[in-house]
């Protein structure tokens, strides 16, 4: 346990070229500044182009910036993605057709060395997280779509990391399914008071979740807002109380006055 | 009873064929060279069982050593350019120039490098033939991974080994046993031609020809219904390890 309350991801003048010197060089990211406090719960939101899932992966060391200093746990990303500081979630859940369930929560671990026995017991206890016990034995296609972003979560979970990254997970979901999923993260959250950093490009989704927002603007990528999210309750009667439509239209008014006219 | 129904088709298509077969020759009476009928080749594989059986083994012999080689090289050279870009610079282009190759045209030439006689030019054919699909399927598979999974390795820390142990490999399965079906006929195609111009004599490439130059056609048909046999083993076999090998492939997929 650490005694001072370090932030858990710090982002200090980031800036992202692609292609640098080429014909078609991109300007993504512009000179980010971004902390994220433990047990935070942000969402990155803004229109295709904005450099939001470029923020995440910057943040995973699976893209280096150009400029600036990402540190994750008071390390650099990349050592921090070497001693497993984070998880990350995708929109495609990317579960391997040739695991069962369980084996698919246990890759992590696996790669850690973890002993066959100590394995199994924490896949168990993920599958109850995520209630899904009954398909343990299951494999992969045998599941539908919000099933396999759930076994995904578990196996994202499993090592028990301090920091969660999602590149909008539920992106691929139907509204129902969506709904629910959002439910069962915040309780999940809560339970284990994991930080995370979540991008969407749904409002009400960012507003529903988050304990910030912050609002993306594109060409080149900057932060235009973060808009502390108030809800009073964490829960899916949230949904429907007036501060609720009240955050939504804040992030709205930020995100329509980023829009190029 | 559902086992019987999946066998009734099949069952149904070689009576409808060979009784029609039969049925046509025996109203039109052609001359033999043209084509004997069923009956009378299996008349000549049951005369000639002994030299049918030998020429098969020996025939056998080339397409299976020659399968297996071709399919081992194809599979780690197809490693091998998925591992290190700089092989797959060098390799890939070889390899297509390669194929671009007639191979059984080569078979003449195999025969000076290796002796008229030897079985050794007919194997390099079969594993000349056998790599380019091989090779082309597997290294597709490996390669044409969801960028995802390879991302979410990343993320754990997981090195290049490791990502081809647990992703790319089992990934490219499917690809690989597509590749090895088409290599099965492939390979009894590639030894029976190649024996056509040399090897030993007594395989079957050797009794179609001398057969057809005798005008013993039932004789080159018999020998010609024995690689056919051949080849359908074979195929039956990969087939067999492809389901044995991957089960999870087959899960929700009617086939």
């Amino acid at each position: 346990m650490t005694s001072q309350p370090a932030p858990a991801v710090e982002i200090r003048g980031v800036t992202k070229v692609f292609n640098p010197a080429g014909a078609n060089e991109v300007l993504a990211l512009d000179n980010i500044d971004l902390n994220v406090a433990a047990g935070d719960f942000v969402t990155l939101i803004g229109p295709s182009g904005c450099g939001k899932s470029t923020l995440l992966r910057l943040v995973a060391a699976l893209v280096e910036s150009t400029e600036g200093n990402v540190l994750v746990n008071g390390k650099t990303a990349d050592q921090a993605r070497l001693d497993r500081d984070y998880s990350m979630v995708f929109q495609r859940a990317g579960l391997f057709d040739w695991r069962n369930v369980s084996r698919n929560i246990e890759l992590p671990l696996e790669l850690m060395g973890w002993k066959a026995a100590d394995r199994h017991r924490r896949s168990a206890e993920m599958l109850e997280l995520v209630k899904l016990n009954e398909f343990a034995d299951h494999h992969p296609s045998e599941l539908s779509g919000g099933m396999a972003q759930r076994v995904a979560i578990a196996r994202a979970m499993s090592f028990r990391p301090a920091l969660l990254l999602m590149d909008e997970p539920f992106g691929a979901l139907d509204e129902m399914t969506r709904e629910h999923m959002q439910n069962e993260l915040l309780r999940i959250w809560s339970e284990t008071e994991t930080t995370v950093i979540f991008v969407t490009h749904s409002i009400s989704e960012a507003v529903f979740l988050s304990t910030r927002v912050v609002v993306m603007s594109p060409r080149p990528g900057r932060i235009a807002a973060v808009i502390d999210n108030e809800l009073g309750t964490r829960d899916d009667s949230a949904r429907d109380t007036p501060q609720f439509f009240a955050n939504v239209s804040a992030v709205r008014k930020v995100l329509r006055a980023g829009e190029p006219r | 009873m559902n086992r019987l129904r999946e066998l009734l088709p099949p069952v149904m298509a070689a009576v409808i064929g060979f009784g029609g077969w039969e049925l046509l020759l025996w109203l039109t009476r052609p001359d033999g060279f043209v084509l004997p009928p069923p009956s009378e080749i299996a008349g000549a594989v049951a005369e000639n069982s002994t030299a049918i059986q030998t020429a098969t083994k020996v025939t056998g012999f080339i397409v299976v050593t020659g399968l297996l080689a071709g399919v081992l090289l194809g599979v780690a050279a197809a490693l091998l350019v998925t591992a290190f870009r700089t092989a797959n610079e060098t390799l890939t282009p070889l390899a297509v120039a390669v194929n671009a190759i007639p191979i059984v045209a080569l078979a003449p030439i195999f025969n000076a490098w290796f002796g008229l006689l030897s079985p050794r030019s007919n194997q390099a054919v079969v594993v000349a033939l056998v790599f380019f699909p091989i090779f082309i399927n597997t290294s597709r598979g490996l390669v044409d991974v969801e960028p995802s999974q390879i991302e979410l390795m990343e993320s754990y820390g997981a090195s290049k080994w490791r990502i081809i142990r647990e992703v790319r490999i089992p990934n490219a399965m499917p690809f690989f046993f597509t590749a090895l079906k088409l290599a099965t006929s492939l390979a009894v195609i590639a030894a029976i031609v190649a024996e056509y111009f040399g090897g030993r004599q007594d395989a079957l490439g050797n009794i179609i020809t001398n057969s057809a130059g005798l005008t013993r056609y039932a004789d080159a048909w018999a020998a010609v219904l024995a690689g056919s046999l051949m080849g359908i083993a074979l195929y039956g076999l990969a087939v067999f390890l492809e389901r044995i090998t991957m089960p999870w492939y087959f899960l929700g997929r009617r086939t």
